[in-house]
């Protein structure tokens, strides 16, 4: 068949009049709510050109970081990295059973739609919260911000394992059970080992994010870095401040890359 | 003598299509028996509620196996855990755990006798562990135990869920479809097995089969099914192309349909005569 020039009388594929209305329409409300939220954000874009003298002194206050104190720092961020140690261990544990029994694979739906809007609880509240309402039930502390890190990230990683598990192939687990094996044999053999590569790249990914969340949940009392942090920040210690900055930065950095090696020796 | 599976009239509807259609079969301990039909007969929806994977229709219908009712009415026995044990699976798809070591996978067919803490340690003892490598020895795959099961090629895999089978000490072996993935020479050697467990174990072994010449050359009786009824129930040599035709129509081209590979090189296939046919003289189909 030869090639007509047919296809100069075809229309050309462009978008139809009201998919393009719909579109301009979808762009104007995003603008809208935008322009609604400039007051109640105190938008003051110009402040930051009026007062920029302001801010260069303020930034420069900051250098040279002073590390005098680096002994207290370094002391202080070991106990952040344990905060998030001991809250992310105790959080995968809890993930686990939290994590099956809110698959819709695994357990009928009266188990787990309870169990997930629990989960969901513990991941809406921020650690901060959980951290300050600790603090006065366990006292000034690490333990509190142990304690905020592990219902906080059980949550999050709960959710994250049950959708693992509700993403695996059937086909093994109904071949364990065909031996007539029991329930909880089907999922150590059948399901557990589908899912641990992302069950340990998630819990390493939720340590990372820990060590951040731990040098935070300090600020209010719970312990390690953050509680320096906040007392530098308050008396003005600028220089201190950065130092203590940059050793948070490279810590976290560190902790990424020890944790990228770990993930792919797993996988 | 007790059947070794007893199914009546079991009937199973998904939505309006009878994927069974009141199936009534007997087959005694120690027989081959092939299950042949077009796709979509029925053959893996009978062979998963004989295994109790899935529960007839309400109305009717039973499932005995040596003895114990595994599903009657629709319901499946509570027991049903402890009533698998005696049947072996063997699936299309193998339905290994990939990222588990082979071994592990064959040890599962012993899950169900060793205490739960073993099991979830995946402490197996040392006769344990003995009886899984001679599984995969007789099977021929000894030398790949410590591999991921994923790395094995399909023979393989499906050898390995044999071994599992053999662990797991059935007495009854059903094998869905189990060389419809494989090619020729793999398919060769899984039926081999298959035949060596029922001959040398007197395991019963029921295997459903796409193609008719497979049943001809392993199993000495056959169950047709077409649209979920069983159409010939009988000796497997008694199938001929023109009855074929007689049962499925256009769909026998399907069954009969004989890959170049699969041929015998012009020897006429011969019927194996090693066990002997008390099923039908039982039933005086």
């Amino acid at each position: 068949m030869a090639l007509t020039p047919a296809g100069l009388s075809m229309p050309l594929p462009r978008p139809s009049g009201s998919a393009r209305l719909a579109s301009l329409f979808g762009w104007g409300v995003v603008l809208a709510v935008l322009a609604a939220s400039w007051k109640g954000a105190d938008m003051r874009p110009l402040d930051l050109l009026r007062d920029s003298g302001n801010m260069g002194t303020y930034a420069a206050s900051f250098f040279p970081p002073k590390f005098t104190d680096w002994r207290v720092y370094l002391d202080e961020m070991l106990v952040t990295l344990q905060i998030a140690l001991w809250g992310t261990a105790l959080a995968v544990l809890c993930a686990v059973p939290f994590g099956l029994l809110s698959s819709s694979n695994i357990v009928p739906w009266w188990i787990y739609q309870p169990v997930r809007r629990l989960m969901d609880a513990a991941r809406a509240i921020n650690e901060m919260v959980f951290a300050m309402l600790f603090v006065v039930a366990v006292g000034l502390g690490p333990f509190a911000g142990v304690l905020a890190l592990w219902i906080h990230t059980t949550g999050i990683l709960a959710k994250l394992f049950a959708e693992a598990v509700e993403a695996i192939d059937p086909q093994p687990v109904e071949g364990i059970r065909s031996t007539g094996a029991r329930a909880i044999e089907e999922i150590v053999y059948g399901v557990i080992p589908q899912v641990l590569p992302l069950w340990i790249s998630y819990s390493l990914y939720r340590f990372e994010s820990n060590v951040r969340s731990a040098s935070v949940v300090g600020m209010v009392g719970a312990g390690g870095i953050g509680v320096i942090l906040w007392e530098i920040i308050r008396g003005f210690y600028y220089a201190e401040t950065c130092a203590v900055m940059i050793i948070i930065v490279v810590t976290v950095t560190l902790i990424d890359l020890i944790s990228a090696r770990v993930r792919k020796a797993f996988i | 003598m007790q059947a070794a599976i007893r199914v009546t009239s079991l009937t199973r509807t998904y939505g309006k299509h009878r994927a069974l259609d009141s199936v009534n079969l007997e087959i005694l301990p120690g027989e081959m028996v092939a299950l042949i039909g077009a796709s979509g007969s029925g053959k893996s929806t009978l062979l998963r509620h004989v295994a109790g994977l899935a529960a007839g229709d309400e109305a009717a219908g039973e499932v005995v196996v040596h003895g114990q009712t595994i599903q009657r009415n629709g319901r499946i026995a509570s027991d049903v855990r402890r009533l698998r044990t005696r049947v072996g699976f063997v699936f299309q798809q193998f339905n290994l755990v990939g990222r588990l070591p082979v071994y592990l996978n064959v040890a599962a067919g012993a899950l169900h006798r060793i205490p739960l803490w073993r099991s979830i340690f995946r402490r197996f003892s040392s006769a344990e562990l003995r009886h899984v490598m001679d599984a995969l020895a007789r099977v021929g795959i000894s030398d790949q135990a410590m591999q991921r099961a994923s790395t094995l090629s399909g023979g393989q895999q499906q050898r390995a869920a044999i071994a599992r089978t053999l662990v797991q000490r059935a007495r009854v072996v059903l094998a869905d479809e189990p060389i419809a993935s494989l090619d020729p020479e793999s398919a060769r050697r899984v039926m081999d097995i298959l035949a060596a467990i029922n001959r040398e174990d007197g395991c019963t072994v029921v295997v459903s089969l796409h193609q008719v010449n497979m049943a001809l050359k392993y199993c000495p009786r056959t169950v047709a099914l077409r649209q979920g009824k069983v159409v010939y129930d009988g000796p497997s040599s008694e199938l001929n192309s023109s009855l074929l035709r007689e049962l499925y129509g256009a769909e026998a081209d399907e069954i009969l349909s004989q890959p170049d590979h699969l041929s015998h090189h012009g020897r006429p296939i011969q019927v194996p005569e090693r066990v002997a046919y008390a099923a039908l003289s039982a039933q005086a189909v």
